[in-house]
C-alpha cells in the first residue's frame, strides 16, 4: 500500500554534532542516520567531521574511521570491503551503493549517509532483511533437474554459460529492490528485482529442467508483473546489472509459452 | 502475533497462474490504439462544425463506423487494464481496493458500450 508521508515514529530529528578533528586542515562532513531500538526515541542525523588527509578514498572506509575513532556505538554491515560481499549496501548521497566501492571523490559537499529506503531498520545503518532473504529462497535458487544425475558433471556449452553473464554476479545487496517503489508499496507480494534477476538467472539456464515449474509460479499479477520498467533498479545498481531487462525477459518468456 | 515463518509469509497463497494475459494484452491493444488513433482523428476532425445530416451520413460508411467502433472498445478496455493495474498498485486488494477496481469495470464498460451503441445508433438509424 502507497504511503505518502513518513510513519511517525521514522520522523528525522536533529542529532549530535560530534567534535572537528584538532588540527586537520582537509575536514569533510558526515551527515549519518542513527537510530537506537533501545531509546524508544526517532531517528536522527547525526554529523561527523573527518580529517580526509587521514581517510582512505571509499564510503566504508570513512564509516570504519568514524567508529574506530570518533564513535563506536555507529553500526552498519560490513565485510568483504571489495564489493563482493554486498554487506555495506546502505544510501549514500541519495543512491543505494555499496559503501566500499563507492568512492568519497563522487560525492559533492556533506556526504549524506542513510539505510536502504523503505525497509524496516534493525539499528542505524542496518535494514531488516529477512523478508527479502526469504524471498530470494521462494524462487528456488538452485538447479533443478529432473534427469538422472550423470556420473560426471552437468555439461554446460560455451554459449550457454554466457547466457548466465550479468545475472550470475549478483551479490543480493538489496539496492535494487529498495529503491523500486513498486517493491516499496507492494514488498508483501511483489518479488522484487533482486529476487527476479535470479529467478531468471535459473529459468535461463540450459541445465535447469523446471523452467515451466518457475514460470509457474511466478506467473501472478503481484509475484512477477508489479514490474512497470521504472528502472531504478538498473541505474542503482553497484555491479552494474540490469535486472528490469531480466525481467522482461521473464515476462516475454510467458507469452512465448502461449502463443 | 504468528510464528509463520519468513518463506511461509512469502509464498503466501501461491501463484495466481495469471497475469501474462493482462500484461500482454494491454500492450498489444496500446500499439493498436495508434493507427485506430489516428483513425479516429481523420474521421472526426473534418466533421468538426459540419451539421448533423453530414455528421450522420459520414457515420453511415461501414468502414468509419467500424473504424470508430474499434477506438472505443480498444480504448475503454485497454483503460479498465490500465486503471486496474494503477488501482493494484497504490491500494491493497480486500476492501477500498476491490471497491475500486469493481467501479473501474463498471465505468469502463458503461462508458465504452453507451460509445459504441451512439455510433452503431448513428450508423443504422441516423
Amino acid at each position: 500500500m502507497v504511503e505518502l508521508t513518513l510513519p511517525k515514529n521514522s520522523r528525522m530529528t536533529v542529532g549530535k554534532t560530534w567534535p572537528k578533528p584538532e588540527g586537520a586542515t582537509n575536514v569533510r562532513a558526515f551527515k549519518i542516520y542513527r537510530w537506537n531500538p533501545d531509546t524508544g526515541e526517532n531517528p536522527s542525523l547525526d554529523t561527523y567531521f573527518l580529517d580526509m588527509d587521514k581517510c582512505g578514498p571509499m564510503v566504508l572506509d570513512a564509516l570504519i574511521k568514524i567508529k574506530n575513532e570518533v564513535d563506536p556505538t555507529l553500526t552498519f554491515r560490513r565485510s568483504c570491503r571489495e564489493g563482493i560481499c554486498g554487506s555495506c549496501a546502505m544510501n549514500v548521497d541519495g543512491i543505494n551503493t555499496l559503501a566500499c566501492i563507492y568512492g568519497l571523490d563522487e560525492i559533492k559537499g556533506d556526504v549524506k549517509i542513510y539505510p536502504l529506503p523503505h525497509m524496516e531498520v534493525v539499528k542505524d545503518l542496518i535494514p531488516d532483511l529477512t523478508h527479502f532473504y526469504a524471498q530470494h529462497a521462494s524462487i528456488m535458487p538452485w538447479l533443478e533437474t529432473k534427469t538422472n544425475k550423470p556420473a560426471t558433471e552437468w555439461k554446460q556449452s560455451i554459449e550457454d554459460r554466457k547466457k548466465l553473464d550479468g545475472l550470475y554476479e549478483c551479490v543480493m545487496c538489496a539496492c535494487c529492490s529498495t529503491s523500486c517503489p513498486s517493491y516499496w508499496w507492494n514488498s508483501d507480494r511483489y518479488l522484487g528485482p533482486a529476487a527476479l534477476l535470479h529467478a531468471y538467472r535459473w529459468i535461463i539456464d540450459s541445465r535447469d529442467e523446471a523452467t515451466g515449474e518457475r514460470l509457474d509460479e511466478l506467473q501472478d499479477p503481484f509475484k512477477l508483473y508489479r514490474c512497470h520498467t521504472i528502472m531504478n533498479c538498473a541505474k542503482t545498481c553497484p555491479k552494474g546489472l540490469n535486472p528490469a531487462k531480466a525481467i522482461a525477459e521473464i515476462k516475454k518468456k510467458m507469452v512465448e509459452r502461449t502463443l | 502475533m504468528s510464528f509463520k515463518t519468513d518463506k511461509g509469509r512469502v509464498l503466501g497463497l501461491g501463484s495466481a497462474n495469471e497475469g501474462a494475459h493482462h500484461w500482454f494484452g494491454e500492450r498489444l491493444k496500446a500499439v493498436a490504439l495508434i493507427p485506430l488513433t489516428i483513425a479516429f482523428i481523420c474521421i472526426v476532425a473534418p466533421l468538426i462544425g459540419e451539421d448533423h445530416a453530414t455528421v450522420v451520413a459520414a457515420l453511415q460508411s461501414p468502414l468509419k463506423a467500424i473504424a470508430l467502433i474499434l477506438f472505443f472498445a480498444v480504448t475503454f478496455k485497454h483503460l479498465e487494464e490500465g486503471l486496474q493495474v494503477v488501482i493494484e498498485d497504490y491500494i491493497h486488494g480486500k476492501g477500498t481496493g476491490l471497491v475500486l477496481i469493481v467501479l473501474n469495470k463498471l465505468f469502463c464498460w458503461a462508458f465504452g458500450l453507451a460509445a459504441i451503441f451512439a455510433i452503431a445508433k448513428i450508423a443504422f438509424a441516423g
